[in-house]
């Protein structure tokens, strides 16, 4: 099946979600007059993944940053139920507020003892609103800093979940040092000596999920993205005009595949058919396994090694030519 | 950009100002270190304008060079970066936004790093980061303090994707290298210093110093009007602003950059 790259992902889904209101009225059509309809049951079942197998393995990288964007996708808090056996939040930042918009606490998956930092978007408008859909404040950085400090002093590993649009746009943000804020953070978690993994669920915007994702690895959900600029803001700036926004996506190579060509991304993790929203507890299940694993990984490497790593590779990023006939326009 | 205005007007003899329409004379402004004596507002400046201004006469030499950006992510096909970057060097004789090197303050060695607005705004990309860094490690290496000038209102560079942002990191580690290693980085913000620039090194300095009516901030001014649908109050995200809310040391004008350089350079490192 052929992928209209101009449709947006609603458009899409739709053929998907009729799809499965045929079956959803089958089965209950079935349940409720104990008509026996297993085959046909079974066929529109296969159809419904054959068409979401079409769709979703063709997507242009703008069709999976509204994937990434989805109002249906998992975000932190549905990982928290749906990874960890226990959570406590830890809020504050000691000096201005708590920002909703980043949850900080301990939790567990099983023995293994974790400081989870997750920007956090919300499943309601109520929700998002509140947490301002994911955009932190200075005082958001700020707590999360504080509260990985404390990780570090007692030994937890960081588990970071980066769904950001960026950091938020606002007069108090600017007047309690944005820039600052983000600026310490990076900063410190370059140093910070305890190991950490983040992993970007959804949208890694820019400045703002930098933030909290200086990390030993740093990896990404199969449709999720990173970028220096929103594809919108990206497209306003260079045609002045926000809906070429699927162009500006092409170029700006925010795709996990790319990404991992850059040397950005260490691993991808796959979702199930469809994307996360289409199987949140299977996400759920992918996603503790690979953190169960990857952070034992990470515990079994020295500390000066893994700091050291961890210095090297954002060290080692960066594409340039180092000749004197580059100047001046001679090459 | 003011500053390309500076150099074309070489051969007036006076110009009107464009932010108090004063008529200033050419010679006279370059007396004055290119303010404007009626509004006071600092004209951008070059990287070697800055240093002209600031250093030890003659004392300057360059280093790095010869290091070049490359069109990574192919924006040729859509909007021709390599050409853009072809056209910018050969119109300012230099690679990229940034001139990095030795110089000396009052016969103190001192390695400078200076963004150049004229140059894709002053954004940071791959040859930013990796300068800056170099001379950071440099520094550690011969023990000299290290003082930047940004002139950056595009932050991290579009054009270069992922990439560019991922040289906030680069640049904010080799400063906590340096500076945990006692080093002293005294941290210029001219006008603008924003975004990515302003969120990564420039904001790490144990010293930071602002231009008087400096933009600096993290989020350009129209787009925060466009998300909270309101005008914003005068003087937002001004140097005085920063200063008001504890995140800049001072604000120090052009002229008396130069002895409060020296100044701090005697307290800290001497
Ligand atoms: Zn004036």
């Amino acid at each position: 099946m052929a992928i209209d790259p101009a449709k947006s992902l609603k458009e899409l889904e739709t053929p998907i979600i009729e799809l499965e209101k045929r079956l959803n009225d089958l089965l209950e059509f079935s349940k409720r007059t104990g008509v026996n309809l297993d085959d046909k049951i079974r066929q529109l079942e296969d159809e419904i993944k054959f068409v979401v197998r079409g769709i979703y393995s063709k997507l242009t990288p703008w069709q999976r940053v509204q994937l990434a964007r989805h109002p249906n996708r998992p975000e932190t808090t549905d990982y928290i139920r749906l990874i960890f056996d226990d959570f406590i939040e830890l809020k504050g930042d000691r000096y201005f507020a708590d920002d909703p918009a980043c949850a900080c606490g301990l939790a567990k998956i099983g023995d293994l003892k974790l400081f989870l930092i997750g920007q956090r978007k919300g499943s309601t408008m109520e929700a998002r609103l509140k947490y301002n859909f994911g955009s932190m404040h200075p005082e958001g950085y700020r707590k999360a800093l504080r509260k990985m400090e404390i990780a570090e002093k007692f030994g937890l590993p960081v588990i970071s979940f980066v769904n950001t649009p960026g950091a938020y746009p606002g007069i108090g943000a600017e007047e309690r040092g944005q820039a600052w804020a983000i600026a310490e953070n990076i900063f410190e978690m370059s140093d910070i000596k305890i190991p950490h993994l983040s992993i970007i669920i959804g949208e890694g915007g820019s400045g703002g999920a930098l933030g909290i994702c200086v990390a030993d690895k740093l990896s990404i959900l199969e449709n999720a993205y990173l970028s220096v600029i929103s594809p919108e803001g990206c497209a306003a700036i260079l045609w002045k005009d926000s809906s070429k926004a699927d162009l500006a996506a092409n170029m700006l190579k925010l795709v996990p595949e790319e990404l991992r060509k850059l040397g950005i991304i260490d691993d991808i993790i796959q979702e199930p058919a469809g994307g996360a929203h289409r199987n949140p507890s299977k996400m759920g299940e992918i996603l503790k396994n690979y953190i169960v694993s990857t952070i034992k990984h990470l515990q079994s490497i020295p500390l000066d090694k893994l700091l050291e790593r961890r210095w090297e590779k954002y060290r080692n990023i960066g594409k340039f030519i180092e000749e004197e006939s580059a100047v001046a326009g001679l090459y | 950009m003011g500053s390309t205005k500076n150099d074309q007007q070489v051969h007036q003899a006076w110009f009107k100002c464009e932010k108090c329409g004063n008529i200033i004379y050419y010679r006279e402004f370059k007396e004055v270190l290119d303010i404007c004596q009626s509004c006071s507002y600092h004209y951008p400046l070059t990287p070697q304008r800055w240093i002209d201004c600031i250093f030890d006469e003659d004392s300057f030499e360059e280093l790095d060079r010869q290091i070049a950006s490359v069109d990574i992510l192919g924006f040729a096909e859509q909007i021709n970066y390599s050409n853009k970057l072809r056209e910018l060097r050969s119109k300012f004789e230099q690679n990229d936004a940034i001139i990095t090197g030795t110089v000396e303050l009052d016969s103190q060695t001192a390695y400078v790093g200076i963004t150049d607005s004229r140059f894709l705004m002053g954004s940071m990309g791959s040859v930013v980061g990796e300068k800056i860094s170099r001379i950071f490690e440099y520094a550690h290496d011969a023990g000299c303090p290290v003082i930047t000038i940004t002139t950056s209102g595009g932050g991290a560079r579009m054009h270069e994707g992922a990439i560019s942002l991922m040289q906030m990191v680069k640049t904010s580690q080799a400063v906590r290298k340096y500076r945990s290693n006692g080093g002293l980085y005294i941290s210029i913000l001219a006008n603008p210093t924003m975004a990515g620039v302003m969120a990564s090194f420039a904001a790490l300095g144990d010293i930071i110093i602002a231009e008087p009516k400096a933009l600096i901030g993290f989020t350009g001014p129209r787009v925060i009007e466009q998300t909270i649908k309101q005008s914003l109050p005068p003087g937002f995200q001004t140097s005085e602003f920063m200063l008001q809310h504890g995140f800049v040391d001072m604000i120090v004008e052009r002229k008396g950059m130069r002895s409060m350089l020296t100044k701090l350079v005697d307290y800290l490192w001497l």
